[in-house]
């Protein structure tokens, strides 16, 4: 990242502007020569073949780094943005006096656009708990909020396109509504810790006020969090891919990844379970698998369980749900997916 | 004489808020007393929805981000004025 030297006589709020206007402007021209510069690199300075395997490998990834780490800023930043104005606070109220059924697709929806970490799940649920806010809604929240992932949703449009990307988000969305549904109707409130019941807030926070210049701020803050912490992911991801996209005959795989393989989905969804927080690094990995004959709705079942399933979460949301609800909210989940997958194999 | 109290379960922002907090108090060489909230039932009762949270006497300051110390310096400062 190149350090923009802006005149200092500029007061500081249109300096912030000034900033993301230049910023905006050199995003777009790099990103219009992410391709011919890839190109140049392998086949020129290189002095590769088009036709060689090295060359079209190294094409592959000088051209998916850079574009995708692109992307990745850009999205980030507008996405904060939009966070901004979705606290959880914010996000409570709105869920407040929802009944179950369009309040699980409320729910579902300002999953994706409140802001969300793992670690703040447990506060999450209680505040939304206390406030009145159904199960089922709460948990299409929580189902939501993980599973459409930022990150996942922007390497999808990267590397697959805008229609696998939708399709990810609204099948998400579909699991995340349908398991809170289903979790509502199973009447599980009993198996809350009892704790989370006796919660009474002391005092009342008031809505900070936040200006244009501190969304930008704090967006950009999250953009050099999240791309710091997965940049070496996407590249070594990428290279792989790369390796694969290269060297992997086409159709090698179409036989355990395949449509005629009816095991694979659940396969991949159990596969997906332990490989939490590698996202970044797993989808170009198995946007090469799919060029080689894995089906669609295997690889989207495989990233929504690597995503969605995190054996991490469930160790924090085990401190306010007791045994038989966590396995419930789990199953639902993982069966969703499943036949998620299968849906799209056959549908595609 | 000055509560701080640090709400997180120890997760990476969590420490990162108390070093903070820590560093803005020794700047202003403000006599502090410095408590970590890792219950959760007590926690709540300050009505955060995310994690880490600042409570500067007993009112909370900030909640689901990490501020800079410039901004704490600011709350600490208020606390005194008050107190």
């Amino acid at each position: 990242m190149t350090t923009l030297q802006v005149p200092s006589h500029i007061p500081a709020a249109r300096r912030v502007y000034l900033l993301v206007a230049l910023s905006a402007i050199g995003w777009i021209i790099a990103y219009n020569i992410v391709q011919p510069l890839a190109d140049w690199i392998a086949y020129s300075a290189f002095g590769l073949s088009t036709d060689s395997r090295l060359g079209q490998a190294l094409a592959f990834f000088f051209y998916d780094v850079p574009k995708i780490l692109l992307l990745l800023s850009g999205m980030v930043f507008l996405i904060s943005i939009v966070r901004t104005f979705f606290s959880p606070e914010r996000t409570r109220s709105l869920l407040g006096g929802k009944r179950e059924g369009l309040g699980n697709i409320f729910g579902a929806i300002l999953g994706i656009v409140t802001p969300f970490c793992s670690c703040s799940a447990v506060p999450l649920f209680i505040g939304f708990v206390e406030a009145g806010i159904p199960l089922g809604v709460t948990f299409s929240f929580l189902i939501a909020a993980p599973t459409i992932n930022e990150i996942a949703v922007v390497m999808l449009f990267g590397l697959f396109g805008w229609q696998v990307a939708g399709l990810y988000i609204l099948s998400g969305l579909l699991i995340a509504i349908i398991a809170g549904m289903i979790i509502g109707h199973l009447k599980m409130e009993r198996f809350v810790e009892d704790f989370v019941w006796k919660v009474h807030r002391k005092v009342n926070v008031d809505e900070e006020k936040i200006s244009w210049e501190d969304r930008i701020l704090q967006a950009w803050t999250s953009v050099k969090e999240i791309v710091g912490k997965v940049w070496l992911y996407v590249v070594v991801g990428i290279a792989v891919g790369a390796g694969i996209h290269g060297y992997v005959p086409a159709d090698a795989l179409a036989a355990i990844m395949g449509k005629q393989a009816w095991w694979s989905v659940p396969a991949a969804v159990l596969l997906g379970i332990p490989l939490y927080s590698n996202a970044a690094g797993i989808i170009p990995i198995v946007s090469a698998l799919m060029e080689k004959g894995a089906s669609l709705g295997t690889v989207l079942a495989f990233m929504m369980s690597v995503i969605g399933l995190s054996l991490p979460e469930a160790v924090i949301l085990r401190r306010v749900l007791k045994l038989p609800l966590l396995v419930a909210f789990f199953a639902t989940i993982a069966v969703a997916i499943v036949i998620t997958g299968y849906l799209f194999n056959w549908i595609l | 004489m000055i509560t701080i109290k640090v709400l997180g379960s120890g997760c990476a922002n969590c420490k990162k808020l108390e070093a903070l907090a820590h560093q803005a108090a020794e700047s202003m060489n403000l006599q502090a007393e410095f408590i970590k909230v890792t219950d959760y039932a007590e926690m709540m009762q300050y009505n955060i929805m995310s994690t880490p949270g600042l409570v500067v006497n007993e009112k909370l300051v900030s909640a689901g981000r990490v501020p800079s110390v410039a901004e704490i310096s600011t709350w600490l400062a208020d606390a005194e004025m008050a107190s």
